[in-house]
């Protein structure tokens, strides 16, 4: 490689304080985190940030010059817009540099209040084609879209080229190409939303058990999920990544997605080419150990794409759910 | 196929030690890592409530984790026969100490069956998470407790853990 290239910005996930100083530490340009509550996709137990932590993570990651985007980036139910106001108000009080956000009520609270801070558009909202995505540039003034997993880079690099906002793609991490921030399977099976109170299988709902040939069952309420068998790798407990057995399907199949991680390493200069302005590596419910790994390997191939070098992949299978990574839509809509 | 598990590991950490001399010694750690990272309390919420069962596949004996805000304590014991828990962990003793002190993550873990958890997974998904946002060594702090041989015994683990995955076995 020869020609450099503009950097892109690294955007890293954090679920915890530790976390956020461990993911600046290894190189991020920005670092993206929640409330302890409902407002973000990640609600999970022993997660997230309370309002004190997120004020000294914010002059940790700013003191380093690195940029700090609050994900507010579930549904609020009707009527219940409180807690999301109140979010959004510590957010810009406490001074962070983004919100990232996926309902339209949240848009214009944020639009209408806080005009001076930039809005960022979820993988939550779907906005997956020019028209969505200059919609909410045009009502809300949104300055990134994050886009839905289900695109190639070619149409990332047509929808570049028709849209007035920066584009946000995901390169590393769990993936679920279903319609982003409209699966209701959770909400099905424990009666509990993914998109209104921010988590998909909540762990109070999930069962693991082994049996005496070590065979491990994975159980969301009633439903078994998964069985993986003694020597086999396991994957999340996400109904849309379980093994079902059905009339016509006698032996298990995955009926949905399979247990996977993305993994765009290898399409990083094509991803930059097509006018992506940040990388977002997924995983604020994983650990530091994660954040620090993956953060780097990638902080390193960047580096080294953008100064015109042939990129030092790290390998990060480990990983990956169930030790598989994929390219998914981006490298072919027929990635199964 | 049990004297497998415990082959690679120090004979002086396979000896039943007598829990009435470990126990004070664990009550000291457990003091000592509370009164470093109140935090953990805060993340645990309800779940602090709950009682885990900690399971070092490679070592004689089992924690019972119970780890309230008003009175946390582990108690050691030589296997789980007659405890009630609300959840288990089980994973070599490096692996475990490993994911607490933040250099290997528990999910990949998970993935790749190297632990093995049972009962209530909201309170092993908030301890991970607790434990996940402590600065530091855990692992040094308690082997500190346990003077010259915590020390030397973790020196051990961690020199066994890097052959393993240096020629993986």
């Amino acid at each position: 490689m020869d020609t450099k290239i503009k950097a892109p910005e690294l955007v890293c996930p954090a679920g915890t304080p530790a976390s956020l100083r461990t993911a600046v530490d290894a190189g991020a340009d920005a670092v993206y985190c929640g409330f302890r509550n409902a407002t973000n996709a990640r609600n999970f137990p022993g997660l997230n940030f309370t309002v004190e932590e997120m004020t000294t993570s914010v002059d940790y990651a700013h003191s380093r010059d690195t940029q700090v985007l609050l994900a507010i980036n579930t549904f609020p139910p009707a009527g219940q817009i409180e807690l999301w106001k109140q979010a959004i108000n510590d957010g810009a009080n406490i001074g962070v540099d983004a919100f990232i956000v996926a309902d339209i009520g949240v848009a214009r609270y944020i639009s209408d209040n806080f005009p001076d801070i930039r809005l960022h558009l979820s993988v939550q909202a779907g906005a997956s084609s020019p028209e969505a995505i200059k919609y909410y540039c045009q009502e809300f003034g949104v300055k990134r879209v994050v886009l839905p997993r289900i695109l190639t880079v070619e149409e990332i690099s047509s929808i570049h080229k028709q849209i007035p906002c920066e584009i946000e793609a995901f390169i590393f991490g769990n993936i679920g190409m279903m319609a982003e921030g409209r699966c209701s399977l959770t909400n099905y099976a424990t009666g509990v939303s993914t998109n209104m109170d921010g988590v998909c299988s909540p762990a109070s709902h999930i069962k693991y058990e082994e049996d005496e040939n070590k065979n491990l069952h994975s159980k969301i309420n009633d439903f078994t999920i998964d069985c993986f068998s003694c020597k086999e790798n396991a994957g999340y407990p996400t109904i849309c990544k379980g093994r079902y057995t059905s009339d016509i399907h006698k032996d298990p199949y995955y009926a949905f997605e399979e247990p996977v991680s993305l993994n765009l390493s290898s399409l990083l200069p094509e991803l930059i080419k097509a006018g992506v302005t940040a990388l977002k590596i997924e995983g604020r419910q994983r650990s530091r150990a994660y954040v620090r790994d993956v953060v780097s390997a990638y902080r390193l191939a960047v580096d080294n794409i953008t100064a015109g070098k042939e990129p030092d992949l790290k390998n990060l299978i480990a990983l990956t759910e169930g030790n598989k990574e994929t390219q998914g839509a981006f490298k072919s809509k027929v990635w199964r | 196929m049990l004297l497998n598990r415990f082959k690679k590991l120090p004979t002086f950490l396979l000896r039943p030690i007598p829990l009435k001399i470990l126990q004070p010694a664990i009550n000291r750690a457990v003091s000592k890592v509370i009164e470093k990272n109140p935090q953990i309390f805060d993340r645990l919420a309800t779940n602090g409530n709950k009682s885990i069962l900690i399971n070092p596949t490679n070592l004689p004996m089992v924690f019972l984790f119970k780890p309230n805000h008003l009175n946390p304590s582990v108690y050691a014991y030589r296997n789980e026969n007659g405890l009630s828990y609300d959840a288990s962990i089980s994973g070599s003793v490096l692996t475990l100490l490993s994911m607490i002190d933040g250099e290997l993550d528990g999910d990949a873990l998970f993935f790749t069956r190297d632990i093995v958890i049972n009962g209530d997974t909201e309170a092993i998904v908030a301890l991970r998470n607790a434990f996940d946002d402590v600065d530091g060594s855990i692992a040094n702090d308690i082997a500190q407790i346990f003077g010259r041989i915590g020390k030397k015994s973790l020196y051990l683990l961690r020199k066994i853990k890097r052959q393993e995955q240096k020629y993986g076995y």
